[in-house]
């Protein structure tokens, strides 16, 4: 089954909007545009925490195709927040390790390993096809009598004004309008909602293409990456390999620039790369085929009045690094808990900003990696490929070398070096997470239960307190002897303001003092609300 | 690793002519190609020998036409 070329997971169903049946319009506090991973997630944040949600979305189903297979511990870690992470880590397939081999040897010159913090709730990476990934989302919002999915129903127009917008809404009985205050657009890299209001998304387009090889076979293999430079079976360009649920295995080979994509996608041209790698008497069925090409770019700004654009309408980046959708779920759980505050009166508008400061930082780092992984992998000069070639030389026999090897900096959190919601340590730290970096997960003992830190911190603003007397503070505490793996990982007597999105907002040490201060929490809780500079 | 800060463009060391000779030798009978390959491993194993990104940023400035 499919729709306009785009295979079909699952079919939904297209109801005809009241709207159109004479109801009576009514105003909205914000629509989320997009039911990719990044709109599903922005709807079920809000809707979780208690919004009346309308997603809109020009499909009335669930794509197939695996696509975006990796998902970082950062976004487990927000899908935990959402309710469905512990469902796609039991489905996928859990991994660490990254192996990089050259030629035609079957010893690495390069490996890494994505989880170097160990006794955290989440792994490294798990893979697992997005369908699933948007098919679980999609249940948890189905659930939910606050949400209201309208599967068919595209963006066709939108009218700004300085309190919110107007989208007019195409369907097959018509178009109506929908009046909103706020539009949280995620309608991916070809964003409709860009377009229509004209805005920039300049940057850098690269000038290889890439063949993607789902397929399915039954062979024991280790659930790591493997990235082969110039491998014997696509030789002078490079390949992965890469492990999902169901005996799926992701195959990506580099074709080069020039290439004649209707015959490079065909099963007899695509059958000697897949036998190449895995060898010739290896039965396969092919699941999906794909060929793409990328570009690494963004948006000026995220946030255009009451617009806010996020995920790949906003940024993109190429694939190598996985920084697609494990930068725009950041995004959503960046913006969700300020639009939520803004919503219920308890934080200023002006919040929305550090939003667009934030999270154009994260995009910025994440299209510096994947640029540079990009530029190793598919070197733009002769002295370009002579240096990458004299690195992979050398890895082998010399350890210095093999940092240098870039077959993709995978995802990792990207820290707020600049954030009008941070305060600034006022003393010396000798570990933990400094303002505008994430939290990091440890296993703790809460009411003599087994837990993780992440989940104690939960989905609201709190104060983390390593020691005996926590200072008297409106906002959740959170209190935690001075020893054990936690106090190791944040310092013993010290405090941490924590976000809803798990950022640390300010820090204290207090080892000569009885108490954080508690003026100096309530300052730095002004100040992460947007309240105060 | 060095504990100096920034870019020595003074003298600092001896036997310049052995050097230079060992530089140019090491190319005997190579392609361009070749030399460049050789060329671009000794930038990179002095450049984690010197270990420092400021000192090497310097060096990069001051060797662009």
């Amino acid at each position: 089954m499919s729709f306009d070329g785009i295979p079909v997971y699952k079919k939904k169903t297209y109801k005809k909007s009241a709207e159109l049946s004479g109801a009576a319009p009514k105003k909205h506090d914000f629509i989320v545009v997009g039911s990719g991973p990044i709109g599903l997630a922005a709807a079920l944040a809000m809707a979780r925490k208690g919004h009346k949600v309308i997603i809109v979305t020009a499909f009335d189903f669930v794509p197939a195709g695996s696509k975006g297979i990796c998902y970082s511990k950062e976004a487990l870690d927000i899908f935990d927040q959402l309710g469905v992470g512990e469902r796609i880590v039991d489905k996928g397939v859990i991994w660490n390790v990254g192996k990089v081999f050259w030629g035609e040897s079957t010893d690495p010159v390069y490996q890494f390993d994505m989880l170097p913090v160990k006794d955290q709730k989440n792994p490294g990476f798990v893979n697992i096809q997005q369908y699933y990934v948007e098919d679980y989302l999609v249940d948890a919002l189905e659930k939910m009598d606050n949400v209201d999915i309208r599967w068919g129903h595209k963006v066709s127009g939108i009218d700004t004004r300085d309190d919110g917008a107007t989208l007019t809404i195409t369907t097959r009985d018509g178009d109506y309008q929908l009046d909103t205050d706020y539009v949280i657009a995620c309608d991916g890299s070809k964003s409709t909602i860009r377009d229509l209001m004209g805005l920039d998304f300049a940057g850098r387009i690269f000038e290889d293409s890439f063949l993607i090889a789902d397929v399915k076979f039954k062979q024991s293999r280790p659930s790591e990456r493997w990235f082969w430079f110039d491998p014997p079976f696509n030789q002078g360009r490079t390949a992965l390999l890469h492990k999902q649920p169901d005996d799926i295995w992701r195959l990506d080979f580099q074709l080069g620039w020039e290439v004649d994509r209707e015959e490079a996608i065909k099963p007899e041209n695509v059958a000697p790369f897949i036998k190449g790698l895995l060898g010739e008497d290896t039965e396969y069925e092919e699941d999906w085929m794909s060929i793409y090409t990328f570009q690494c770019r963004r948006m000026a700004r995220f946030v255009h009045g009451r617009v806010i654009f996020a995920g790949d309408a906003a940024h993109q980046v190429s694939p190598f690094g996985a920084r697609g959708a494990n930068s725009g779920l950041p995004d959503i759980q960046n913006l969700c808990w300020k639009l939520d505050l803004i919503l219920r009166g308890q934080a200023p508008e002006s919040l929305l900003e550090s939003y667009n400061i934030e999270r154009t930082q994260g995009a910025d780092e994440n299209i510096l990696n994947s640029t540079r992984s990009t530029d190793f992998i598919t070197p733009k000069s002769e002295t370009s490929t002579i240096f990458r070639d004299a690195v992979l030389e050398m890895a082998g026999e010399h350890e210095f070398a093999r940092p240098f090897v870039n077959s993709g900096r995978l995802s990792a959190p990207t820290p707020y070096h600049i954030s009008p919601l941070s305060t600034p340590d006022g003393t010396e730290f000798a570990q933990g997470p400094k303002p505008g970096h994430v939290c990091v997960d440890a296993p703790i003992v809460q009411d003599g239960k087994d837990g993780w830190l992440l989940e104690s911190l939960g989905n609201e603003f709190t104060l983390l307190y390593f020691g005996d007397t926590p200072p008297q503070t409106k906002i959740k505490t959170l209190v935690l002897p001075n020893t054990g793996l936690a106090s190791d990982r944040y310092g013993a007597n010290t405090s941490y303001l924590v976000r809803p999105d798990n950022i640390v907002a300010a820090r204290w040490a207090h080892a000569n003092t009885q108490n954080a201060n508690t003026q100096d929490v309530e300052r730095a809780y002004k100040r992460a609300l947007g309240e105060e500079a | 690793m060095t504990n100096q800060q920034t870019l020595m463009t003074k003298p600092n060391m001896p036997d310049h002519d052995d050097i230079y000779e060992a530089l140019i030798d090491a190319h005997d009978g190579l392609s361009l190609q070749q030399s460049m390959k050789l060329n671009a491993k000794l930038i990179l194993l002095l450049a984690n020998h010197i270990g420092c990104k400021d000192i090497l940023l310097e060096a990069v400035e001051q060797a662009k036409p």
